[in-house]
């Protein structure tokens, strides 16, 4: 009865009784989420637009940052720095499209998927041996990212929101409205939008695939640096971090691998729910819960929809 | 020219069907297991230490995972967690039970790893494709997170690590620090010969043609008469039986003892470009992706001595990733079906030299 008690009573006692440590949580876990959905979301571009399912995001993500902060360490001016980075993520993404997408044309899906796997490694080592890998501390001041943090009395306590994190939720919500509207509004854009829908159809309409390829992988690059500047913002800069970016698998899975607002939605549930799990039931089990709970929500959840929660349903035919 | 099926007619159904129906490769797989057998006499502790035995475990390992992802198409990335599982129940197995011949609990344990395979297995009939591959990534980590927070299964070491304790054999001392390089070996490669042979065996019958079907077109094999969860079930049980036992033998014929952080991610990776190296759905694929993957950092760490050129080893970390993913992209592009494609072109070419057409 007592062990039943801790679970199923207990916790919501001690969110009812002091709601500021019930808001702080959540208000973490958004943030924390939020992070997950950026990395989804450079995942469902490139799988929208090319079919590929990207392994080498979260290490992208990780690449990026890396690359703004050595750069900055040689010697450039913060901003000369963030140019050349996106100058970098561009020359990756044709390097990505001449090299390994366009000799795999036509392969089965999972050869692309190992062919990522091998993507990943190789900007791992690349990443290492030029940069380092050491942690290195990423270089907030000089991008005039605020610091420090606003603390509001309210629900009987204090509440402390890092300006941070507020100033990486203010971006993220920037960055998807411009996709959005990018993919929506542009020309280029409907393009995308018709490569995701038919290869086929949209080469016969005079659509090059190679150009648009470029361009997602590009797009999912920017993605990449917005995150890697958020989170190395959070945390250090090194490859460790690729470990973490495996939670965005579980939020794709949640959102379905071809839904931006399902990423979104998908990383919010993830953050909020690994960190209630670990604020509340985590000390029954002994703690650490983060490391799998995410997985373990996305496997119930796919055992109802196997094809995520806004994901597009496959009809198989034989 | 010494390689030729001229002559060796084929008179019955059984010599038709053979694994090895041409008399050459009967003959130099014999001389390879017996190669491979007198290795010991070279008393080279180094080359058997830390060359054939991880060679000869990591294969056991990968051809687990072929099992699974070659064979029956399913794709995991749980492997390190079921070569722990392996691990973690022989390590309680013996301290449970000092008495019992250690290479049966090393055997035994892979029924655990099998139990736990067919637990994680049992999402695969509805999910599919990528999103099996996250389904298995929920087994490895709360895996490797059990192996951390549950400290029955270490004993309640203060180190959270599991030590192997001595365990001898017919009077000779197998595992501990105190077992020498060529005892160990010679239990390995007996239970990686006997298991390849085994696993030969497996795929080339009934059930490893329900396997390929299911690979193949898991609705149309469905149609055909093959009942899908038993089958994917028993791929998941045999796979990780495999890796559960590769898993024992890592920890108590190779490292003597080892922490969980031994079972990661890093591990069902490794395990994985073996496969993909090698080539998916073949065995000798899985020797052929072992040897290179895990042969590749020692080439890397002690050739460039050899012509003066100084390496730091972090230096070789890095190179040996970048090389590492260089190679994988590179088969993909070259022969998506591995090592084990470009060893049958090159029979093939053998077969007809030196009058190709």
């Amino acid at each position: 009865m007592d062990i039943l008690y801790k679970i199923f009573i207990d916790p919501f006692v001690q969110m009812g009784t002091a709601p500021d440590l019930l808001v702080q949580t959540l208000w973490e876990g958004l943030v924390g989420g939020m992070l997950y959905a950026l990395i989804a979301l450079g995942f469902v571009l490139i799988f929208k637009a090319s079919g590929v399912f990207n392994f080498a995001q979260g290490i992208m993500v990780v690449f990026a940052a890396l690359t703004l902060v050595g750069l900055h360490a040689a010697g450039m001016p913060a901003f000369v720095a963030l140019a050349l980075t996106i100058v970098v993520m561009l020359g990756l993404a044709y390097a990505v499209e001449r090299v390994v997408l366009k000799p795999l044309v036509n392969q089965p899906d999972i050869i692309l998927f190992m062919a990522t796997f091998g993507l990943t490694y190789f900007l791992i080592g690349f990443g290492e041996l030029i940069f380092g890998g050491d942690p290195k501390i990423m270089i907030t001041e000089e991008l005039y990212l605020p610091k420090g943090a606003i603390t509001i009395k309210a629900l009987g306590g204090i509440i402390g929101l890092q300006k941070l994190d507020i100033a990486a939720a203010i971006i993220a919500t920037v960055m998807v409205a411009a996709l959005s509207i990018f993919f929506s509004k542009t020309r280029i854009g409907r393009a995308l939008r018709a490569v995701a829908d038919s290869h086929k159809a949209a080469l016969s309409v005079g659509i090059s695939l190679e150009q648009i390829w470029v361009i997602v992988w590009f797009a999912a690059g920017l993605v990449a640096l917005v995150t890697g500047i958020m989170w190395g913002a959070r945390s250090d800069v090194s490859f460790a971090l690729d470990v973490i970016a495996l939670k965005a698998l579980p939020v794709l899975i949640l959102g379905g691998f071809t839904s931006v607002p399902g990423a979104i939605v998908g990383g919010l549930i993830i953050g909020v729910g690994e960190k209630l799990a670990e604020f509340y039931w985590g000390p029954l089990i002994g703690g650490g819960t983060d490391s799998w709970f995410a997985f373990v929500i996305a496997l119930v959840f796919l055992l109802y929809w196997p094809h995520g929660l806004f994901g597009e349903k496959i009809i198989e035919r034989i | 020219m010494f390689y030729r099926e001229a002559g060796q007619f084929k008179t019955d159904y059984a010599s038709d069907q053979a694994v090895f129906p041409i008399l050459q490769d009967r003959i130099g797989i014999v001389v390879i297991v017996l190669a491979a057998y007198s290795l010991v006499l070279a008393q080279n502790d180094f080359l058997l230490n830390a060359m054939m035995i991880p060679f000869l475990i990591f294969t056991l390992a990968a051809i687990g995972l072929n099992l699974l992802t070659g064979y029956t198409g399913l794709l995991s990335l749980g492997t390190g967690a079921f070569m722990g599982v392996g691990a973690y129940s022989c390590y309680k197995l013996t301290t449970i039970f000092p008495g019992v011949n250690i290479i049966i609990w090393i055997i035994v344990s892979g029924f655990f790893a099998a139990f736990i395979g067919v637990i994680f297995g049992l999402p695969s009939l509805r999910i599919k494709g990528f999103y099996l591959a996250v389904a298995t990534l929920a087994a490895q980590f709360f895996l490797e997170w059990c192996f951390i927070r549950i400290p029955w299964l270490y004993n309640y070491n203060v180190s959270a690590a599991i030590e192997v304790p001595q365990r001898e054999l017919f009077g000779v001392i197998v595992t501990g620090p105190r077992a020498t390089a060529e005892t160990r070996y010679l239990i390995v490669l007996t239970i990686v010969v006997v298991m390849t042979w085994m696993a030969s065996n497996i795929v080339h019958g009934r059930i490893g043609r329900m396997w390929m079907a299911v690979r193949d077109m898991d609705i149309a094999a469905e149609l055909m008469g093959i009942r899908l969860l038993p089958t994917k079930l028993l791929a998941f049980a045999v796979s990780s039986f495999y890796c559960g036992v590769a898993g024992a033998m890592l920890v108590f014929l190779w490292y003597g003892g080892a922490e969980s952080t031994v079972f990661s991610i890093n591990q069902s990776f490794f395990v994985l470009f073996m496969i993909i190296i090698g080539g998916l759905g073949s065995l000798l694929g899985s020797y052929l992706g072992a040897a290179l993957i895990f042969m590749l950092p020692i080439v890397l760490r002690f050739v460039p001595p050899k012509f003066g050129i100084p390496v730091h080893a972090a230096t070789v970390e890095h190179i040996t990733f970048m090389t590492v993913g260089a190679l994988i992209v590179f088969f993909l592009i070259v022969e998506p079906h591995g090592l084990a494609r470009l060893w049958q072109i090159a029979k093939q070419k053998l077969r007809v030299w030196p009058f190709p057409y």
